[in-house]
């Protein structure tokens, strides 16, 4: 680990790749809490994959392929959404049909690609290190726009995730936020990209916040929470993988794997010993579940 | 220039508030409602009964504008029935959100404040404090804080009235709100609908057409057709007609 922190502070290129994870992490935070609340993992998954078709298109016509990748996220979050909306039934279908286009199409522009063959590995699974100074700044500009969309309709984003129903009979054009949702979710898989490819982005999209839903009970409190497991996840990993020299993708999502599990295990224990004292205690009413437990000792 | 009148309502007091013409709807080529009329008096408490797929909640979608009529018309306090949402309270059958999701029952009631105020940023004091009178009201300002997915059947429909009151509705529409909970608190709710009837029109569904007879005012049968009943006409006959099958009437001593 002091090796990690000696190269912090020789090369620049590392202290660039810490930035880019802090900044990716914001938009995991806020807009993974959406994606586990909202149970819309499968959705994000298509558009995160079917985003290699942008990100392919740009290269052989020659554009950032971030750009690209920008581009294609928002057309395939307003396909996916309009495709909800019209064809419920079918839902899972077609978005796995999206997916896999969106993939394949991707896959053909490269292959057509003249010249070098561009390292397809780095868009599918990520590569930390090659961030430039300038991503940096898209990156702090996207999570901008998203920061300061979600909290100006904070209200409207929490009815539509909670009760689509009701929010409409509210007045709340649910299918309008519904689709800015969607190209939200669409704009932090691409800061994502950035850090851990395509390929895993839907695990930093759900680990943090789905580990700060087991013990956060507000909407507010698991985007702050899950951001900052966020940056934890992506600072950890990249600090693990830097002394064996492993790809810093991998191991930032295992990182977050791992300690999901470990939490779920957990919470999952204190939830069953919360409920066992809740049963020995006299009294009809059952208290608020957070802030109710006594200091710790199972003797009743 | 003129000083402007406040007008106390909206039109005549004669104009019902509640006003369906020969509507009709299917789903795909099965007919839910055929030539469904139906008037509702501003001020009555009416209750909605018939067997299950008879069109119930259906007619409360098309109400409420979740719907379009495929024939005939709906008018909400004069208006279409999208334009009139604003005026209605809403009460759900069965929440229709999941019940773990990380919200505390303040929150879920402020949602009944949305399009009262300005569309962008954060509630106002002033929707906090609708929420705790809303509470107040249906008597459960003490789960104000607690989450939502801890409460108990007959809470959350408290906490559902209270979202659908916060609203300041002119007319509450309830679709089955007993149906998940024992009867006792079924009575409670339903005392509380009769005390807020004093300042709001009710339209309520039920599977239950003796309990409610207790109640309202006006009985409506709906099973594809509608036909209205005052509550004393309610027998033995009736149910047999509407359901198709001997269903005993079970007075309730109130």
């Amino acid at each position: 680990m002091s090796e990690f922190i000696t190269a912090l502070i020789e090369y620049d290129f590392l202290r660039t790749a810490l930035l880019a994870g802090l900044l990716a992490s914001i938009g995991c935070g806020v807009i993974g809490t959406y994606v586990v609340v909202k149970r819309i993992a499968f959705l994000a998954g298509g558009i995160a994959h079917s985003v290699l078709g942008g990100m392919g298109a740009a290269l052989y016509f020659g554009f950032d392929p971030l750009l690209g990748a920008l581009i294609a996220a928002l057309v395939s979050a307003l396909i996916i959404g309009g495709v909800r909306l019209a064809w419920r039934a079918q839902e899972d279908t077609l978005v796995g049909a999206l997916w896999a286009i969106g993939m394949a199409v991707g896959i053909l522009f490269i292959a057509k690609t003249p010249g070098y063959s561009t390292d397809l590995m780095s868009y599918l699974f990520g590569n930390i290190l090659l961030v430039r100074q300038r991503d940096l700044w898209l990156m702090a500009g996207l999570d901008l726009a998203l920061v300061l969309t979600v909290a100006l309709f904070y209200r409207q984003f929490l009815a539509v995730s909670f009760d689509e129903e009701f929010a409409r009979l509210r007045g709340v054009p649910v299918t309008f936020f519904y689709l800015l949702l969607l190209c939200l979710v669409a704009v932090t898989v691409v800061l994502l990209i950035q850090v851990v490819g395509l390929i895993l982005v839907i695990a930093l999209l759900t680990l943090p916040a789905a580990v700060a839903g087991h013990y956060v009970h507000s909407l507010g409190g698991m985007m702050v929470i899950a951001t900052l497991l966020g940056i934890g996840f992506t600072s950890g990993g990249l600090a693990l993988s830097y002394g064996p020299d492993l790809p810093a993708g991998p191991t930032i999502i295992l990182l977050a794997g791992a300690v999901y599990v470990v939490s779920a295990v957990l919470s999952g224990l204190l939830t069953r010993r919360r409920a066992r004292r809740l049963a020995q205690r006299p009294g009809p009413r059952v208290p608020g579940a957070r802030g109710t437990l006594g200091p710790a000792g199972p003797s009743a | 220039m003129s000083p402007t009148l406040i007008q106390a309502g909206s039109g005549s007091l004669s104009q019902p508030v509640i006003a369906v013409e020969n509507l009709g709807f299917s789903y795909g080529d099965n007919p839910v409602l055929v030539g469904v009329d139906l008037t509702i008096a501003a001020g009555e408490f009416l209750g909605l009964v018939g067997p299950n797929a008879g069109g119930k909640s259906t007619l409360l979608k098309l109400i409420l504008g979740l719907l379009a009529p495929q024939t005939g018309s709906i008018r909400v306090l004069g208006r279409a029935p999208c334009a009139a949402r604003r005026y209605l309270g809403y009460v759900p059958q069965y929440p229709t959100f999941p019940r773990d999701f990380p919200i505390s029952v303040e929150q879920v009631v402020l949602m009944g404040r949305l399009g009262l105020g300005p569309p962008l940023g954060w509630y106002r004091p002033a929707d906090r404090a609708a929420v705790r009178t809303a509470l107040a009201e249906v008597e459960a300002l003490d789960l104000a804080p607690r989450r939502i997915g801890t409460l108990s059947g007959g809470q959350l429909q408290r906490v559902l009235l209270a979202r659908a009151l916060v609203g300041e509705p002119r007319i509450l529409i309830l679709d089955e709100p007993t149906a998940n909970i024992d009867q006792r608190v079924e009575g409670d709710i339903f005392e509380l609908l009769a005390r807020l009837n004093a300042r709001l029109t009710i339209l309520v569904v039920s599977h239950d057409i003796a309990f409610i007879s207790g109640f309202v005012h006006r009985v409506a049968c709906l099973n594809r057709t509608l036909i209205c009943h005052r509550t004393d006409a309610v027998d033995g006959d009736l149910l047999h007609r509407l359901y198709h099958a001997d269903v005993r009437a079970v007075a309730h001593g109130h």
